[in-house]
C-alpha cells in the first residue's frame, strides 16, 4: 500500500504542446482519487505518467516513499485498467490474467491461485478459457480488473475504464469498482470525464481543466464550493447557474458584495414562489423558456425579465408540477446558498 | 420470375463448370501425357484417356532422370527448389517481420530514412539489379550453391511494408499493457507480436513460396551445376534437346511434379490461413 504524489509535475510533448502546467496532487494510502476534467484536459496525460508510459518533463512523482520518475512501468508496482481493456486478444482469459505474474517469475501454484482468487472476486470463474473475443463487453471489463488486481499492486491506475459500457450497466460497475476498492484499499487514481461517476466514487476530486488542477477537495466540499467558475459549472448536472453581475440589478439586491463579478446559485438552490425573497435573499423574476420532466424533479428553463440576452437560468423543482410554458415566475434563493466569484473567476468568501 | 431465377441458376453453373473445364483441361493433359509412352505423342497420336505407364515414368523421372539434356534425376532438382522456396520463403519472413518491428516500434537516428530506403527498393527487382547482384555473389563464391541461389532473394520491402502496416494497427495500449505486465521488447514481440501476426504469416508464407518456387532468371544464372539445377530449369531444359527426341512423358511428369508443392502448401496452409482469420480479432 502506497501514497501517491505529485509534485509540481509538467509535460510538454514533442512539438512542444504543453499538456500538464505544473500539478501537485498528494494521495493518501488506500484514497480514491478521481481525475476530473473536460476532454483534452490532460487527465490521461497526467495518468499515464503515473503509470510510466510518458516521460516526465519535470517535477516528481512518488509513489510509496519512492521517486518512479526513471522507474520503468513494470517496476513501479502499478496496475493499469485501459479505456478499451487490451486484452491480448489471442491468450484466454487465464493467461491474461497470468501474463504479468509469470513474466515476473511467480511459482505456477501461486498464480494459479491469484487468478482463481481473482476470478472468484470477480465472478468470470467460468470463463477462464474463453478468448476476450468470447465475451461480452462488461465481461472483457471484469477481466481487465481481474488483470489488475492478481498483480497486488501498490497503486490501481484506472483510464476512463467504464465509457465503453452502457449506461446501466457503467452504473453497476461502478458500484462494483468502489467496493472493490474499498475491500482492497488499495491506492487508486481514477480518470473519468463523468462527473457523476467523479462525484460518487472519489475520495479526493481533482478537478483539471487546460493542464492544470482547478480544485482538489472531497466531492461534497468540490460541490458546495467550488473553487472557480470552472469548477462551479462543471461539477453538477445541471450546472451552476452563474450570472454576471455587471450592470445587472441583482446588484442592489446584493447590497455589500466586495469584488464579486459572476454570482452563482445551483438549481437545486432556487424556489419557485408567488411571494417574495425573505431575509436578504435574492429574487430572480423569469419568464419560463421551457420544461424538462425526469420524474422526481423537473428542471425549469426561464430568462430574467424580458431581455433575450442574459443566460438562461435553470431552476429544480421537485415533482412534476412546473409552471406554464411563458409564465412568469419568481425565483428565489437564500443568501446562505449564494456563490461569489471575482474577476479572475475565482471564489470570494462572502 | 421463378423460372427465371432457375434458369439463371443453370447457366451461371454452365459458366463456372466451363470456366473450370477451361482452367483443369491443360493440367488433365500433362497428366495424361505423363502415363504414355514417348512414340505415340511424339507421333501425334496421344490418346486423352490415360495410358499404361504411370509407375514407369514417374520411376523413371523421379530416380533417373532424362538421358540427354539435364543428366540429374528430376529428385534431385525437386529437392533443390523445396530447399530454395523454402529458404527464400522463412527468411523473407524472418527479416522482414523483424525489420517491420524495429522500424514501427523503435525509435532511433534515421528511422524514416532507413524505411524510405527499404521503400525504395521496391524499385529494384532482381532482373534490374542483376548484374551486380551477380558479380557480388560471384566473388563471395556463392555460385552454385544454396545460400548463392537463396540470399540475393530474400530482402523483401514488399513483405516489410506489409508488417509494417499490420503492426500499425495493433492497438498502443496492447504495448503498453504488455510495458505494464513486465515484458520487454523481446518478449513482446514473441507474446504477442508474433501470435497476433499468424494470419499474414500464413499469407506471405503462401505467396513466398510460390514465388521462390517459380523463380527462373535467377537460378539459370547462379546455377552451373547439374545436381544445383532447380526443376523450373529442369523443365526448360528437357524440352530444348537439339540432338534427341524431346521425352514428352518425362517432361510431363516433371511439369506435374513441379505443381504438387505449391498446391501443397496452399491446400495445408489454407487452412491455417481461414482459421487464423475466424480467431485473432484485435
Ligand atoms: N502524443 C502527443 N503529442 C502531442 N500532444 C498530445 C499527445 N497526446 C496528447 N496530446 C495533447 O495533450 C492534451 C491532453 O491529452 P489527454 O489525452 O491527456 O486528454 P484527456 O484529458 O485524457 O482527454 P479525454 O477526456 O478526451 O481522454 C490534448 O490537448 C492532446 O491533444
Ligand atoms: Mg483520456
Amino acid at each position: 500500500m502506497a501514497n501517491v504524489t505529485l509534485r509540481n509535475v509538467r509535460k510538454t510533448y514533442p512539438g512542444g504542446f504543453e499538456a500538464i502546467k505544473g500539478i501537485d496532487v498528494a494521495v493518501g494510502d488506500g484514497q480514491f482519487c478521481v481525475l476530473v476534467g473536460p476532454s483534452g484536459c490532460g487527465k490521461s496525460t497526467l495518468l499515464r505518467m503515473v503509470a510510466g508510459l510518458e516521460t516526465i518533463s519535470s517535477g516528481e512523482i512518488e509513489i510509496g516513499e519512492r521517486v518512479v520518475n526513471t522507474i520503468e512501468p513494470a517496476d513501479r508496482d502499478i496496475a493499469m485498467v485501459f479505456q478499451n481493456y487490451a486484452l491480448y486478444p489471442h491468450m484466454t482469459v487465464y493467461n491474461n490474467m497470468a501474463y504479468g505474474l509469470r513474466n515476473r517469475g511467480m511459482p505456477k501454484p501461486e498464480i494459479e491461485q491469484r487468478v482463481r482468487e481473482a476470478a472468484r472476486i470477480l465472478e468470470i470463474e467460468a470463463l477462464l478459457d474463453r478468448k476476450p473475443r468470447q465475451l461480452s463487453g462488461g465481461q472483457r471489463q471484469r477481466v481487465a480488473m481481474g488483470r489488475a488486481i492478481v498483480r497486488q499492486p501498490k497503486v490501481f491506475l484506472f483510464d476512463e475504464p467504464l465509457s465503453n459500457l452502457d449506461a446501466k450497466l457503467r452504473i453497476a460497475m461502478r458500484v462494483e469498482i468502489r467496493k472493490l476498492q474499498r475491500r482492497l484499499a488499495t491506492t487508486s487514481i481514477y480518470v473519468t470525464h463523468d462527473q457523476l461517476e467523479a462525484m460518487t466514487l472519489a475520495d479526493i476530486l481533482v478537478v483539471m481543466n487546460g493542464g492544470v488542477v482547478e480544485q482538489i477537495g472531497s466531492p461534497l466540499e468540490v460541490y458546495h464550493r467550488p473553487a472557480t467558475t470552472f469548477v462551479a459549472s462543471f461539477i453538477g448536472a445541471p450546472p451552476m447557474n452563474l450570472i454576471a453581475l455587471e450592470g445587472s440589478e441583482l446588484r442592489r439586491q446584493l447590497g455589500d458584495h466586495g469584488d464579486a463579478t459572476t454570482l452563482g446559485i445551483r438549481p437545486e438552490d432556487l424556489t419557485l414562489t408567488s411571494g417574495d425573497a425573505g431575509d436578504g435573499g435574492l429574487a430572480l423574476k423569469l419568464r419560463v423558456d421551457a420544461v424538462e420532466r425526469v420524474g422526481p424533479e423537473s428542471f425549469v428553463y426561464g430568462r430574467p425579465g424580458d431581455h433575450q440576452g442574459e443566460a438562461e437560468i435553470i431552476v429544480r423543482v421537485a415533482g412534476e408540477h412546473t409552471p406554464a410554458l411563458g409564465e412568469h415566475v419568481l425565483a428565489v434563493a437564500s443568501r446562505a446558498k449564494l456563490h461569489l466569484f471575482g474577476r479572475d473567476g475565482r471564489r470570494l468568501e462572502p | 420470375m421463378v423460372e427465371n431465377e432457375g434458369i439463371r441458376r443453370y447457366v451461371a453453373h454452365a459458366i463456372l463448370w466451363l470456366g473450370i473445364a477451361i482452367v483443369a483441361f491443360p493440367v488433365y493433359l500433362a497428366i495424361v501425357a505423363s502415363t504414355q509412352d514417348a512414340a505415340s505423342i511424339a507421333n501425334g497420336q496421344m490418346s486423352l484417356l490415360p495410358g499404361g505407364h504411370l509407375i514407369e515414368t514417374y520411376y523413371k523421372t523421379i530416380f533417373v532422370g532424362t538421358s540427354g539434356s539435364t543428366r540429374e534425376p528430376v529428385g534431385v532438382m525437386l529437392m533443390n527448389s523445396l530447399v530454395m522456396a523454402l529458404a527464400i520463403a522463412c527468411g523473407k519472413i524472418a527479416i522482414s517481420i523483424i525489420s517491420a518491428y524495429a522500424v514501427v516500434y523503435f525509435r532511433f537516428p534515421l528511422r524514416m530514412t532507413i524505411f524510405w530506403l527499404i521503400f525504395i527498393t521496391l524499385m529494384l527487382p532482381v532482373e534490374v539489379r542483376i548484374y551486380p547482384t551477380y558479380k557480388i555473389a560471384a566473388d563471395l563464391q556463392l555460385l552454385d550453391s544454396y545460400a548463392g541461389l537463396t540470399l540475393p532473394l530474400i530482402a523483401s520491402a514488399t513483405a516489410t511494408l506489409l508488417f509494417r502496416q499490420f503492426f500499425m494497427t495493433v492497438p498502443d495500449e496492447l504495448l503498453e499493457a504488455s510495458r505494464i505486465d513486465g515484458a520487454g521488447p523481446l518478449r513482446f514481440f514473441w507474446d504477442t507480436l508474433l501470435p497476433l501476426s499468424r494470419t499474414n504469416i500464413a499469407a506471405l508464407f503462401v505467396i513466398l513460396f510460390i514465388y521462390g518456387w517459380n523463380q527462373y532468371l535467377w537460378p539459370l544464372l547462379i546455377t552451373t551445376r547439374d545436381d544445383m539445377q532447380t526443376i523450373v530449369i529442369g523443365i526448360r531444359k528437357m524440352i530444348t534437346t537439339s540432338d534427341a527426341l524431346t521425352e514428352w512423358p518425362v517432361v510431363m511428369a516433371t511439369a506435374v511434379l513441379a505443381m504438387l508443392p505449391p498446391v501443397v502448401v496452399v491446400v495445408v496452409m489454407q487452412k491455417l490461413f481461414v482459421r487464423g482469420l475466424v480467431e485473432t480479432e484485435k
